[in-house]
């Protein structure tokens, strides 16, 4: 029973992490049919920059803002500078965010060498919390506060979403872009703020990543895998759909590791093949 | 220093063959280590040490001087074998020193064998099967494997600490199964039981449910975990309020994971672990390495790495085999081998042979994780446990019989 | 026809090529040539995939994985079932199942389209690359299988050297050919009016599966090369690094033209081996050099150094159609 609870509770604090990486991935697909393949440098940067933050100023909620305005700040940067050049041409786009990304980790490596940094988080959010749950008394407090900040995640961009002009324009514009271009609406603002914050919910990812796990070279390119296999879950383009992958894979990872450990990482694999093979565009995504 | 010639030179090389080297020129030696990708740092560590050698023997040996091509791989096999492929049939180098990881060094031991005129000494690897099976007649290794690392801590832990029930958990490939291998021969022989071994898929970052799936009834918990994958597992252990004394592996409480950041230190103080190198040996060829190191090296590590020991102690055997023969590598480079093959080497950690695989013979160091008036952790010397054999003293088919270390095997549940 | 006459640049770029181990060392051989014929010829059915079908696969080093481990896992003694088997039998059995496996990743990737096949092939790639570190009964996980290595001549530096050349030449001929062939008039046709064709009676799938399967006989070859070239496969082999690797080869070398994918596999070589010399500060930045070029290449030259060749080659007074490509 304990090992049940505990793997429910791995698993939905492991899916609040991806939820918040994937969501920012698949905002900035729906919106431009951008497949940013630099999302993950996004995250790793992200936490360096909440690292650095916390290391100086001594504050956890500053590291965790900071990530967010930093990297929402580089994905501002990158949208105007190179993305908005070559507006529909996809594949060249993928591949710049490719090329960006290889370049990216190796200047990170260069920067913060190869060693693993953990952001210290305030004393109270780092031993355990008594959840009280059968065969579970306490739990880590701070993946608790993981799968908090993702509910909040959420429930913000839904609010954005549904409730604010530029949130409808956004929704307007991922079920028909031509349409929107052609209302007069200033699209490459619209982008440059999807972009923006997309980006920014990898860096805020990178932060509670680096504080919950740990950030080291090789976790940009693990948390893009996440983001991709999430997205392709769920559907892309929905960020509903990526709250519903995200759980998918978090739990089947952490059951699987729990339970048989060899091949844990198989069963990501089986969820993938088995969405494609029977419903291609995603559990929530539109044909 | 690294010198590395120009780009038409080696072309002009590349279109005319390697020409003979006379007894005169430069002693070419090229370097393998991990110098791209996630163990950059640790092939630094490596690089460091290396250097530091040259550099105490002013760049020559044997009356001939040493020039120092080197090269980058990333871990894998495959980089580390074209590395070591650049180095001996573009660069035309005499000795090639490394690599740095396990597979790495299987890998090399294999390619040594269709390059008999280049003599092999590696660098800071310790898969044990680079020189227990099939080893190569010009593969030499003066650092101690993973098996070996662990001698004398079974026996401690069971007689000092007085925990015999202890759980694994260990990243799952061949370098930690070595290092379990290593422990529990020792502690199942003396009565030690190890009812489950855990073992988390490379690159797994969430040990948080193996954590909830070890056993309550254990004494202890045998870490090896390296590096980024050290710092999750004890930051999740504590974060869910574990409190089961450590084991370590001897890379799970290495420099390198000590002086990291992170809130996991204090709990690391009483870990007894073993393994090549002990940071305060109390003894004057150890402190003066350590000095040497930390006035060459100012931003390095607060103490020599067992990766900067293992490429210092590689290259020392190198410049001594040298200086033997008065740099004579002609005739194949017998004079050399044989001199390699038979010296009793002077290295910081004591001295060290070879045996008839030309594997080396050394003494391991029994330390427990302790903290000094700064605040900083380091391995405080419990016990030297002398000229440690690949074998672990076994008779070699008794030990070769007990098959390879893998997830099964050995099993004392 | 000018299509049936032979190129004379090919014919030239040929006889050099057949002509190398006269003039040059075994390193520049095997570890330079040989292995961008190697790269290369895995690339080229990327180059076809994505040049002239409009598909993104990622899964082409994954395709040659299966075929090097089937090499591996049939040819060795020692490690895993240690079948021992003969060279060609094992060969064979590589090419079928890298088809196979090419065939599989087809099925997955084809029900989606452009930019998306990116993704599902790379997430492909990945948890391949996952799997071969976590299987040990059949792949020995980890460590892989050593000493793997083509029956004699085979394995000696010129003799392997043909080979490469043999199977990429003959790859570059087929490829060429078929791009011109119907089949390949097809594959652009669904790659620029896929809506079109169909209602003219095409079957988009099986055009596209069929390109994959052609594309994994490209990369089996390259694989079973590979394995022998490196001597030994482990999950490095297969990991996303080289994955991604293929990307960048065929993208660099310039996608509009079969040729392309050895231009950039001997650039990426070079690159690989030499940049180090070039700019000695370079030795622990190769991926900075290699993304920074990658990057160039991408914003400046669309149609990589193909493109940028073809710029230099063109006569000024034609400066004025660049913008007109037949």
């Amino acid at each position: 029973m304990t090992l049940f609870m505990a793997t429910l509770l791995n698993g939905l604090s492991l899916a609040a992490l991806y939820f918040i990486v994937a969501s920012g991935f698949t905002l900035i697909f729906g919106l431009m049919r951008i497949v940013n393949l630099a999302h993950g440098a996004l995250y790793l940067l992200g936490g360096y920059v909440g690292f650095e933050v916390q290391r100086a100023t001594g504050s956890w909620y500053g590291a965790v803002v900071a990530g967010f305005a930093a990297i929402a700040a580089v994905g501002l940067v990158l949208q105007l500078a190179v993305f908005r050049h070559m507006e529909g041409q996809e594949l060249r786009q993928t591949l710049v965010s490719l090329a960006l990304s290889i370049i990216a980790a190796d200047l990170m490596l260069w920067v913060w060498g190869g060693d693993t940094y953990q952001i210290t988080t305030p004393d109270y959010l780092f031993g355990a919390f008594p959840v009280g749950l059968p065969g579970l008394p306490m739990y880590p407090t701070m993946r608790l506060v993981t799968i908090l900040v993702a509910v909040v995640v959420g429930i913000a961009l839904w609010l954005f979403l549904t409730r604010t002009r530029l949130g409808m324009i956004i929704r307007a514009g991922v079920d028909d872009r031509d349409m929107v271009q052609a209302s007069g609406i200033n699209v490459h603002a619209v982008f440059a703020v999807t972009f923006a914050i997309g980006a920014g919910l990898a860096g805020l990812a990178g932060v509670i990543g680096g504080s919950v796990l740990s950030i080291a070279p090789g976790e940009d390119l693990r948390f893009l895998l996440i983001s991709l296999i999430v997205v392709i879950v769920g559907g892309m383009g929905s960020v509903a759909g990526s709250a519903l992958g995200a759980l998918l894979i978090g739990l089947a990872e952490q059951f699987g590791l729990a339970y048989t450990p060899t091949y844990g990482v198989v069963y990501t694999f089986l969820i993938l093949v088995a969405v494609l093979a029977l419903r291609p565009q995603g559990l929530l995504g539109r044909a | 220093m690294t010198r590395t010639p120009a780009f038409g030179l080696s072309l002009a090389a590349a279109l005319m063959g390697t020409t003979a080297l006379a007894q005169d020129d430069p002693i070419r030696i090229g370097s393998i280590a991990t110098l791209e990708g996630a163990f950059t740092v640790l092939g630094e560590e490596g690089m460091r040490g290396l250097e530091l050698a040259l550099e105490q023997a002013g760049h020559a040996a044997g009356g001939r001087e040493i020039e120092l091509i080197s090269e980058a791989s990333d871990a894998t096999p495959d980089s580390a074998v074209q590395a070591a492929r650049k180095l001996v049939e573009n660069d035309g180098v005499d000795i090639v020193i490394g690599p740095l990881s396990g597979s790495e060094g299987i890998a090399i031991r294999d390619y040594s064998k269709t390059q008999p005129e280049v003599t092999f000494v590696n660098g800071a690897s310790a898969a044990a099967d680079t020189t227990l099976r099939e080893p190569s007649e010009n593969f030499f290794r003066f650092t101690t494997d993973g098996t070996q690392w662990m001698a004398g801590l079974g026996e401690y832990v069971i007689e000092e600490k007085g925990w015999t029930t202890v759980a694994t958990v260990a990243e799952d490939y061949s370098f930690p199964y070595s290092q379990v291998m290593g422990f529990m021969l020792d502690f199942c022989e003396m009565g030690g039981t190890v009812p489950e071994k855990f073992w988390a898929p490379i690159g797994n970052k969430d040990y948080t449910s193996i954590v909830y799936s070890i056993p309550q009834d254990v004494d202890a918990i045998y870490v090896a975990l390296g590096g980024s994958d050290a710092v999750n597992f004890l930051t999740q252990y504590q974060q869910a309020g574990g409190t089961k004394p450590m084991i370590g592996g001897s890379i799970t409480v290495d420099q390198s994971v000590l002086s990291a950041e992170g809130r996991r230190r204090d709990y690391l103080v009483g870990t007894p672990t073993a393994g090549p190198i002990a940071d305060n040996w109390d003894n004057p060829a150890w402190e003066a390495f350590q000095t040497a190191y930390r006035e060459a090296y100012p931003d390095g590590l607060g103490s020599p790495s067992l990766f900067a020991h293992g490429y210092y102690v590689s290259t020392l055997a190198v410049l001594e085999g040298l200086n033997e023969v008065e740099g004579d590598l002609s005739d194949g480079q017998a004079a050399f081998r044989e001199a390699l093959a038979t010296m009793t080497l002077e290295t910081p950690t004591g001295e060290v042979t070879l045996d008839e695989n030309r594997q080396a013979i050394a003494d391991i160091f029994l330390t427990e994780v302790a903290m000094d008036e700064d605040g900083e952790l380091y391995n405080e010397v419990i016990g030297v446990t002398e000229d440690v054999t690949q074998t672990l003293g076994m008779p070699r088919e008794e030990f070769l019989a007990l098959g390879p270390a893998s997830r099964d095997n050995p099993s004392c549940p | 026809m000018a299509r049936r006459a032979i190129d004379p640049r090919a014919a030239v770029a040929l006889a050099a090529l057949i002509a190398a181990p006269l003039v040059l060392t075994d390193f520049w051989l095997v570890q330079i040539l040989g292995r961008a014929l190697i790269l290369g010829l895995i690339a080229l059915g990327l180059t076809l995939l994505a040049g002239f079908g409009g598909m993104v696969s990622l899964g082409q080093m994954t395709v040659a994985g299966v075929a090097a481990y089937t090499v591996a896992i049939l040819t060795t003694t020692g490690t895993g079932p240690a079948l021992n088997l003969p060279a060609l039998p094992a060969v064979l059995l590589a090419l079928v199942l890298g088809m196979l496996a090419a065939g599989v990743i087809g099925l997955l990737a084809v029900r989606t389209s452009g930019i998306y096949t990116i993704m599902i092939t790379l997430a492909i790639a990945v948890v391949f690359f996952y799997f071969t570190r976590q299987n040990y009964p059949l792949l020995n996980g980890f460590d892989g299988y050593a000493e793997v290595v083509p029956p004699e001549p085979w394995g000696r530096p010129a003799p392997f050297y043909y080979l490469c050349l043999a199977a990429a030449a003959a790859g570059y001929l087929w490829i060429a050919r078929l791009v011109a062939a119907p089949f390949g008039l097809a594959l652009q046709g669904l790659r620029d009016e896929p809506r079109r064709l169909e209602s003219l009676g095409f079957d988009v799938y099986r055009h596209r599966i069929a390109a994959y399967l052609v594309a994994g006989v490209l990369a089996s070859a390259g694989g079973v090369l590979l394995v022998w070239f490196n001597t030994r496969i482990d999950p490095g082999t297969v990991s996303l690094g080289p994955v991604i690797d293929i990307l960048v080869i065929a993208v660099i070398g310039g996608l509009s033209h079969p040729v392309g994918a050895f231009v950039g596999a001997l650039a990426f070589v070079l690159i690989d081996n030499f940049a180090v010399e070039a700019l000695p500060a370079a030795r622990e930045r190769f991926n900075l050099i290699i993304g920074t070029f990658f990057l160039l290449v991408v914003l400046f030259s669309p149609d990589g150094l193909l493109g940028i060749w073809r710029r230099l080659m063109r006569p000024p007074q034609d400066a004025g159609s660049t913008a007109r490509e037949d």
